[in-house]
This record gives C-alpha cells, structure tokens and sequence, in this order.
C-alpha cells in the first residue's frame, strides 16, 4: 500500500496563506441569491454582535439602508465613518472614504456591496480593490454580495437571467475569504417581500428588475449561491484535509489549461475553464500562444487579449504566453510541459468547407494531446450577449499598406510589361511570362500582400491585352491561354503568401531579436554598473528606447519613505501629487496607474521593483508616443525588465551592504590586535615592574647594592615605557573619538622644536642632534599637539637609530605652510612600509621594545587635522626622513621687530 | 627644635598611592609634611599650620584646584605648587594666572619634585629678604650683575636693549619658575600689554640668540609651550 502523504507543495502554499491570513485582515463575505434576501441586515446584525459581545472595535464604512426602518434602526450605537463626496456630471455621489478608513483603524470595518464601482477620480475602480487594502492593513471587513456578481458566474447569470451583470468581483476574493455566510431566503419569501416593496431597486434598473425577479430566475440564482457556497465549503475542508494529512478524496494533480485569444468568445470559455478548476480544486493557466499572424493584429484585438488575459488573472489564472508557428502544436508541448490534464478549447465557429482546406486548431489538439483530456466549450451564447461587438475580421489582417504600395505594384507590372514588350514581342510568349511573374515576386518581396495581389491581377490582364491575340483586347482567342492566366495566378498568389510569410517571419525574428538584444544589453549592463546611479542610467536608457516612455524611479530612503533617484522631464516631481500613486504602488506592491484597475486616470503606469529578498524600489512609465503599453506583450517584457533592474538593485544594495559588512569586520579584527597588542604591550612591563620589585620587597631578595639599583632602575624604566604607552592609547582614544580639539594659536617654530627637544632630554641626552631652524619662522597650529607630533618623531628617532648616529631636524617654509623633518642614520622604512606605517597597529619593527604602534598614526591624525600631511622617505647614505607640514602663520614677527633702543645694560 | 627649621610641606591630594609616594619622597629629604585629601581640609590645614609650600593636585572630588589657589592667594603669599595631569593644560595656566608660582606634570619622578619645591621655597625666601644678590650666574657662561647691570658670556659683555634686559631681570627674579606669558607681560611692559605675547616672543628670540650657545636647542631660556617661559640657571 502507497502511503499516503500530503503534497509538500500543498502544504507549503497551506502554511503560506495561514501566514497571510495571520497578517491580513480577515474577510466576512454575507453572501445572497439576489438582492433583498437581507444581506445588509445580516451584516449590521453581525457588527453589533462583534461590539457587544466580543468587544471589538467596529466602525461602518459604507451602509445602503435604502431608508428602511429595520436595517436603519440596526446603525444605531454603531460608528459611521464620513464618506467621500464626488460630483459628477452634477450628480453626488458618495463613496467610501478610504483614507479615513484606513486612518482611523478599526477592527472590524462594515462596507456594504462588494461589487460595487466607485466613482471617477476614486483611488481604485471597484470596491473590493478597496476592502483589498483595507484588509492588506489588517483590518477585518464584514461586505456583502450578490451571486451574479462573482466574475466566474458572471456569464452563467446572463445565460440564466439575460441580464448582463457588469460589476463583477473575481472569485479569488471570494475564495480568500475568511468566512462566507449565505444569506437565505425562499424564493416565495422573497417575492412576497418584492411586491410589499421591501426590495430597494435603483431607477434605472426598475425595468431590467421586472424580468429579472421572475420565480424561474430566482431559483436558479437562489441554486447558483447555494452550490458555490456547498463548493468553497469543500474547498476549506480539502485545505484542512490537506493540512492535516488526510488525503482521501483528495484530486492532486489535475491542471487545467485554457486557450486564450483574442477572440471575445475567449471570455465564455476563461470563466467555464474557471469553474471547471474550481469543482476539481486545481490550478488554472491561460495559454496564449503569439504566432507570426498575431503579430498583425488590430490594436483593438490586442486590447481584447489584453481584457481576456485580465480577466483570467482576476479568476485567479496564471497567464501565460508562449511563441511559435503551430498554436496547436505549441498549445500541447506547454501543456505537457506543465502537467496539465485537461485543455479547454473553444468549438469552432467557422464552416465545415475550411476544415477541409486547412486542419482547424480544434482536431490539431485533439490528435496531438494523447492522454491529456480536451473539453470542448461553445462560443455561440456569449457572442449573443457579448457586451463589445465583434469586430470585422478585416481588421485583424490589416496591415500597414499604403496607397503608395499599391501605386508602385502597378508600376512594377507596367515596367514588366514595357520590358516585355520590348525584349521578347509577341512570340516569346513563354518568356513574357516569366517577366511577368519576376514582376509579382518584386512587388511581393518589396510591397507587401496587397501590392502582389493586385499586381497578379493587373499582370494577368496586361498579359491578356498585349501579348494574347486578338490583341488589345481582353478577350481570348485560344482556350489554352486560359490554363496560362491560372498558372499566373496561382503562382502570383502563392509568392505573396509565400512572402508575405517570410516577411512575417523576419519581422517577428527582428522583433524578438530586438527584444532579446535590449533585454541582453539591460541585463548585462546594469549587471556591470558599479554604482547605483550608473545602473539607474543604464536601465532607464533602454526602458525608454523598448517602451516609448519617460521613466522614472524611486527608491527608498533609511527610513523606508521614497525618494526619488531618477526622473526624466514631465514626470514625477518631488513632493508632487502623483507621487502617491508610487507610494501607494510601494505599500501595495502591485502595478497601478496607466491600463490597470487601480488609478487608472492616473498618466503613467507604475510598478513595483522586486528582488529575491522583497520589495527595493518603483518604476514609473509615462507613455510617449509609440507607447504601447496596454499590451500584454509589452507587460510581460516590462515585467522582465522590472525583475531585472529590481535584483540588479538589490545586488548593488547587498554589495554595499557586504561592504559595510566588511568594515565592520575589519573593525572587529582592528579591536581585536588592538586587545592583543595592547594587553602583551601592557603586561610586559608590567611584568618587570612588579618581578622587580617584589624582588626588592623579598627578604631574601638581593642585598648587593648594584643588583638592587639594577633592578630599580628596570622597573623605572619599564614605568617609564607603560607611561609613553598610556599617553599613546589616550591620545589615540582621543583623536578616534573626535575628541581631538586643535587649538589654534601663533607658535615659533624654534620655540616648539626646543620645547619638543626639552621634553625628550631623557632619550636625546648625549645624543648629537643638529637643528636647522629659522628663527623667525611661525606656525598657526595647536601648540600641545604639534609638539606631541615633534615628540613621537624624536622618540623614534632615537629608539631605531644607532646612538653615535646623529639626529637632525631642518625646518622651512613652503608656500603657505611650514615643512619640519625629522631625520635619522637608523635603518631606514622600506618603500613597503613607507604608507603602511602611519596605520593603527603598524610596526615594522616587530617586539623590539617598541610600542604599539600608535605614535605614528597619532602624529598624522594630529598633522592631518590641522590641514597638514607626514610621509617618511629614505633618506640617501642611510636612514629615515620623517616629514610633515603645518599651516603657516599668516602674520610675522617682522612687524614687531624691536625698534632701535638704546642700551638697556651697561653704556 | 630643629623639626621646626625642616620646612613644612602641606600636600592635598585625593590620592592615596599618589601621597604615599610624595610623603616618603619629602620626609627621606628632611621635609615635614602635612596631608589633606579634599580641598576644604586642604584650606583648613594652610590656615592652622601656614606652611612653607603648598602641593596642590588640580583634580580635587570638593572644589576646583583653581578656586582653591584664589582662596589661598586671598591672605597668603606661600609657594603654591600645582600637580596636573595630561589634558589639564588649561586648568594649569588658569592656576598659574590665579597665583600658582610653578607647576610639575604627572607622573614625576622624586628628585623633579624635589627640585621645584626647592626653586619655590629659594624664591619665596628671596621675596622675604629683599636683599639681591649682586650677579647672578646663568650656566656656567653667562653672568648677570644686577647692580652694575652688566650682562656677560664667556667673559665678554653681551649688549641687550631695555626691554630685553627688563625681560632678563624679570625671569632672574623668578628663576627656576616658569612665568606665564601674562606674568612676563606685566612685569616688563606693565598692565594693560598682557595680551600682546607677539611682543614676548620676538624679545624672548633676542635674549636666546644673544645668550645661548644654540636658540633651536636652549639650555638656559626655555619655553613652556602654551604657558609661557622659564629660566634655568644650572647646566
């Protein structure tokens, strides 16, 4: 026996709505046959329910009492929210106030009629996009609706009732919901409510109304509410069976696929494919497959594949597009590609006599689909009800042919027939005949379809009239010639078709070459850009040559606002109005504006920027001309430049991120040496300290006077050295921590640098040090610093140079600043070292008794704060040369030169 | 009692590691000494036992050293000598304003101590004698006869103008101390040029040039940075 497991996919997809639902809000549908059933008395019941007994926080939003007593008296105790006035066309009407709504936060907001569409210049169409955010910010919603206002039923209704409903909501939003409660009531019941006038009935529909409250009518609506209910509670219980392992009636793997096109018809067969998926429980994937004649298609077919794409996205489809030449052929592959057990097709329309001449889709599918299942679905009832006109077919074959075309063809056959004439004359009529048809293949090949038909026919005449006896005349003297005039034709026919297919075929290769090399390009250049702004450029550049639009984008700032990183003229405006639609788009992330259901008055098109991690930005199309963006070609690819720019984003953004990253863990491992440099460095001399002296403390301890001096004068000097280190780490500690305040004052330079050697007499004593320097030379620096730059260069000096070896400092001025070097016959640093010495933690001379390797980079934080710069060279014949500059004084002691005074000592 | 001729040193600090050190330090070298720990108590002794010298570390829990410097300053002309630490220059020169005769940075070893409280104690007797000596000796080179008002280096007259002999004589006075810029601009200039520390410097450079066997290495005129000047008479 297998066992039987849940689906982990199933599982997964479990888990991931109950973690939507966790954040979402939940959505109580009261859900009815027809209007009057009590739907909106139920709900109001139900709120005052949730207000007395659980407490809750409950606001109504949007309520129609139509004026009657009982549902009125039921608002009372209950908050009402302001409502939204719009005046159109001089007539108020009053809508939800969404931004009130969402502000004011309720737990559980009321919002009558679902269904409902919302007034021009409202943020979305329909109403329930509206519950959609209201429930996307966690607010429970209580709605009702009606049953032949769910999208999959819409066309089943019209069938039944005859009345078109327009105002649909898609069957995802029903599915989703937390909770549907059927609001019943016996058709009877019902009636009898209708005559007593309990039934509110808008004006304009009084008379639709008459047909449509018929008994007949209503039971059926009443049947259709009752069964979808029964079926999304078997639904629910398939999810709990799933959730819970038990798998026993449980359809797995069935897939249902429905060919879409640009037909009307399409819509009928999307919304029977949707209830076919819906009774199975399984997926729905509407397939359109782009052939080279779809390339020609009318821009009025195109926007119908766009509504019928829509549509199937509404009901909860995977839209999906594929290319080729077989639709048929193309149609079974994906199918088999995806798994799908059941096609949904649509039954030919057409007459039987072109079976015949060409294999219809319909029999191409069937015989290609083996164990795949084909249901086939008739078109005829919503073309009677359709709501668009079907369109000539004409039009869908149009093609861009200009009178011009057509003038050169005839050109072309008389310059034929002048070249054949003169050439061949009457007798070579074989060879007149080839002229001819060379003739038609120009024109097919240079002219298009038309051109080459027209000028088939003009041949055939002119070939008629001037080469066939009698001559100049149209009438044919031998029948022969007849079976000639055919061939020509036939031939002239083919060519075009035959070119024209050709044709075709390269526009639809440069099409997609073109889109395969801009999208090639994008994905390689945004992929190179270093920073942010460079991709920015890059994809902005081709999404303005691909779509024809003006493009802007935005990005988020540190605090999670947008910020707008690109725009190109005449698009969003910092602080400007249509900036909302972005941040609607980035609090939504999905498409709105320009073509969709969501500010659609809006001028631009805007959809969101996604990476793998999430959400990283918006992108606004303002169309130019040549736009085409209702298309769902041009959707798709927009989607794929948005995937691409978006992780192209989010690259660069995890790219700075790992260089922050990076520092930081640069910094870790600095602190770190830091602790380990600094603890050995402090232990060792302190080590010596107190061995040294618990020596001298010991009793037993040394009693000679040499090894008591000795051992005295080891820990002084080791105090000596922790002391040097300390004022190192303060300083460091000090200049890290910006602390570092520079006190600028007018300092002689001779004055600092005999202070600095004063300081240091300790280590300089006895050592031969030369000094270079001007006696009137000034400095405009912090006095205490620069002194502690002289100090460290001095103290290293004599710590790596051999004490024979002399010391010499030169100082002078250059330009505005003041140079002093500090020079040693020591070692010298190695051009290696030359930078990497003034680094924290640098030493080149490794456990040499040295220090920590602080002095330095205190020397060129100290110089560098006052504007100055320090480098070390080599110096020729041995040793190092310390340099640094700091800024000249901008006065001089000439102007306060002693005047002449006499004598003040001795005459 | 001889004790009473061994000068009296008052030490305030709050450290006691830190007193241990200055108290074993002055009593090995036959100096009395008294201890505070906090300012107030400091004051307290200096009233009871006016001694010869004050020890005063700048970083006291109860008052600021500097205020303790004006209050003593206010009925006393005892050597004050100020401990400040690294970051204390400000504090320093305020408390050398305030009447602070010198200064010793930590951490100093004993004999630096030594030798400024003895600088301080030479000088605070010189102010109570009046009596000059005739020369001075700078070094080993250089002499400075006060009355015949002669300067000499090796033996050969060095000329100074009148101020910088003014200088000369202000910083003999004060030997072995240091002189803040202020201090030196008063006494030489008078009230009213302690701003001008421009003038201080150009004759400070006249005097190391005229007196000293190398200016860029001075033995004798020193400077104390941001502070002002010192004379040191030994080698």
């Amino acid at each position: 026996m297998t066992e039987r497991r849940p689906d982990p996919d199933q599982l997964l997809s479990h888990v991931r709505e109950a973690e939507t639902q966790a954040r979402r809000g939940k959505l109580t549908i009261f859900f009815g046959a027809a209007p009057g059933v009590g739907k909106t008395y139920a709900m109001l019941e139900a709120g005052r329910v949730e207000t007395s007994d659980a407490r809750r926080d409950v606001a109504v939003g949007v309520v129609e009492t139509h004026g009657r007593y009982d549902t009125g008296s039921l608002l009372i105790g209950l908050e009402l929210l302001p409502r939204r006035r719009i005046v159109h066309h001089r007539i108020e009407l009053e809508e939800l106030d969404l931004d009130a709504a969402l502000a004011r936060r309720p737990q559980i907001l009321l919002v009558d009629e679902l269904a409902h569409t919302n007034g021009p210049g409202s943020r979305h169409t329909k109403r329930w996009q509206d519950v959609e955010e209201l429930l996307d910010a966690g607010i429970d919603v209580f709605t009702s609706l009606n049953v032949q206002h769910l999208e999959s039923l819409n066309d089943v209704v019209a069938q039944v009732t005859g009345v078109v409903v327009r105002e649909t909501v898609p069957d995802a939003i029903f599915e989703k919901a937390y909770d549907v409660r059927l609001v019943d009531l016996p058709v009877g019941e019902l009636l009898k409510r209708l005559r007593e006038g309990k039934v509110y009935l808008p004006q304009q529909a009084a008379r639709a109304a008459e047909s449509f409250f018929n008994e007949g009518n209503l039971i059926a609506l009443r049947q259709l509410a009752l069964r979808r209910t029964s079926e999304r509670v078997d639904a629910k219980v398939g999810t709990y069976r799933a959730a819970h392992g038990i798998d026993e009636t449980w359809h797995t793997g069935e897939r249902v696929l429905v060919c879409v096109s640009a037909s009307p018809h399409s819509m009928r067969l999307i919304r029977a494919a949707k209830r076919m998926a819906t009774s199975l429980h399984c997926a729905l994937i509407g397939l359109y497959v782009e052939t080279p004649a779809s390339l020609r298609l009318a821009a009025s077919a195109r926007a119908r594949l766009a509504v019928n794409m829509r549509l199937l996205e509404s009901l909860g489809g995977e839209p999906v597009t594929v290319r080729g030449d077989d639709p048929a052929a193309e149609t079974v592959r994906y199918a088999r590609e995806r798994s799908v057990t059941k096609i949904v097709v649509g039954k030919p329309t057409h007459s039987r006599w072109r079976d015949v001449l060409r294999p219809s889709f319909l029999d191409a599918v069937v015989r290609a689909s083996r164990a795949i299942d084909v249901h086939v679905i008739s078109g005829d009832i919503e073309s009677r009800v359709a709501v668009e006109p079907e369109e000539g077919r004409k039009e869908s074959k149009e093609r861009a042919t200009t009178p011009a075309a057509y003038a050169a063809g005839v050109t072309v056959v008389i310059v034929a027939t002048l070249v054949a004439w003169f050439t061949f004359g009457r007798s070579e009529l074989a060879d007149v005949v080839m002229v001819m048809l060379f003739g038609i293949v120009i024109v097919a090949l240079r002219f298009g379809y038309g051109p080459s038909l027209v000028a088939t026919l003009l041949a055939t005449l002119a070939y008629d009239f001037f080469f066939i006896p009698p001559y100049l005349t149209f009438a044919v003297g031998d029948l022969r010639h007849f079976a000639t005039f055919a061939v020509m034709i036939i031939v002239g026919v083919v060519v075009s078709h035959l070119t024209q297919r050709i044709r075709d075929q390269a526009d639809r290769a440069h099409q997609r070459e073109r889109r395969t090399a801009s999208l090639y390009a994008v994905t390689r250049e945004v992929g190179l850009a270093r920073s942010r702004d460079a991709l920015l450029d890059a994809a902005a550049r081709h999404l303005r040559e691909v779509f024809h639009a003006r493009i802007a984008v935005l990005l988020p700032r540190p605090d999670g606002t947008l910020d707008l990183a690109l725009a190109d003229e005449n698009t969003f405006a910092t602080g400007g109005t249509d900036v909302g639609i972005a941040d609607w788009v980035w609090a939504n992330q999905k498409r709105a504006g320009l073509g969709t259901d969501t500010i659609p008055s809006a001028g631009a098109l805007v959809v969101p920027l996604k990476g793998s991690r999430g959400r990283v930005g918006v992108l606004g199309l303002f169309p130019a001309a040549g736009a085409r963006l209702e298309d769902a070609d041009e959707r798709q690819l927009l989607e794929t430049f948005a995937g691409v720019v978006g992780s192209a984003l989010e690259r660069t953004e995890l790219a700075e991120e790992a260089q922050r990253a990076h520092l930081r863990a640069e910094t870790e491992q600095l602190r770190n040496a830091l602790l380990s440099s600094v603890s050995h460095d402090l232990r060792t001399p302190l080590g010596v300290v107190t061995g040294a002296t618990s020596a001298l403390l010991d009793d037993d301890g040394p009693t000679d006077e040499f090894t008591r001096r000795e051992l005295l004068q080891t820990a002084h000097e080791e105090a000596l050295r922790l002391s040097r280190l300390v004022r190192n780490l303060l300083d460091m500690t000090r200049l890290e921590a910006g602390a570092l305040k520079v006190k600028t004052g007018i300092l002689s330079v001779e004055e600092l640098v005999g202070s600095a050697l004063g300081r240091t007499s300790d280590r300089v004593a006895g050592r031969n040090v030369q000094t270079t320097v001007p006696s009137d030379l000034l400095a405009a620096c912090d006095s205490a610093l620069a002194e502690q730059v002289l100090i460290n260069l001095l103290e290293n000096a004599t710590k790596y140079s051999p004490v024979a070896s002399p010391i010499e400092i030169v100082a002078q001025v250059e330009g505005d600043m003041v140079a002093i070097e500090v020079s040693d016959r020591g070692s010298g640093i190695a051009e290696a070292h030359a930078d990497r010495v003034f680094e924290k933690f640098y030493r080149v001379h490794e456990g040499e008794g040295g220090g920590v390797g602080l002095g330095l980079t205190i020397c060129r934080g100290i110089v560098e704060a006052h504007g100055g710069t320090i480098r070390v060279r080599r110096r020729p014949g041995g040793g190092a040369t310390f340099r640094f500059t700091l800024p000249a004084a901008p006065v001089s002691d000439a102007d306060v030169t002693p005047p002449r005074e006499a004598p003040g000592n001795a005459p | 009692m001889t004790n009473a001729q061994e000068p009296l040193v008052l030490v305030i600090d709050d450290e006691p590691q830190m007193m241990r050190f200055v108290r074993l330090a002055l009593s090995s070298r036959d100096y009395r000494v008294i201890e505070a720990t906090t300012a107030n108590a400091g004051l307290q002794q200096a009233t009871a036992h006016t001694p010869d010298v004050v020890l005063l570390d700048l970083g006291l829990p109860d008052k600021d050293g500097i205020e303790v410097v004006r209050l003593l300053r206010g009925w006393s002309t005892m050597p004050i000598l100020v401990i400040s630490a690294r970051g204390q220059e400000e504090s320093k020169v305020k408390a050398l304003e305030e009447g602070a005769d010198d200064y010793i940075t930590k951490p100093f070893g004993a004999s630096e101590l030594i030798a400024r409280i003895r600088v301080a104690l030479r000088h605070a007797a010189m102010m109570r004698e009046t009596t000059t000596a005739a020369a001075i000796h700078v070094g080993s080179d250089i002499t400075v006869d006060l009355v015949k008002r002669i300067v000499t280096k090796r033996g050969e007259e060095v000329h100074l103008t009148v101020t910088e002999y003014k200088l000369l004589v202000a910083l003999v006075k004060h030997e072995g101390m240091v002189m803040t810029h202020r201090h030196l601009l008063a006494e030489v200039w008078g009230p009213g040029h302690s701003e001008q520390v421009q003038y201080l410097r150009v004759y400070m450079r006249e005097l190391r040039h005229k007196l000293e066997q190398n200016p860029a290495q001075p033995k004798h005129f020193l400077t104390e940075l941001g502070v002002g000047y010192r004379l040191k008479l030994e080698p």
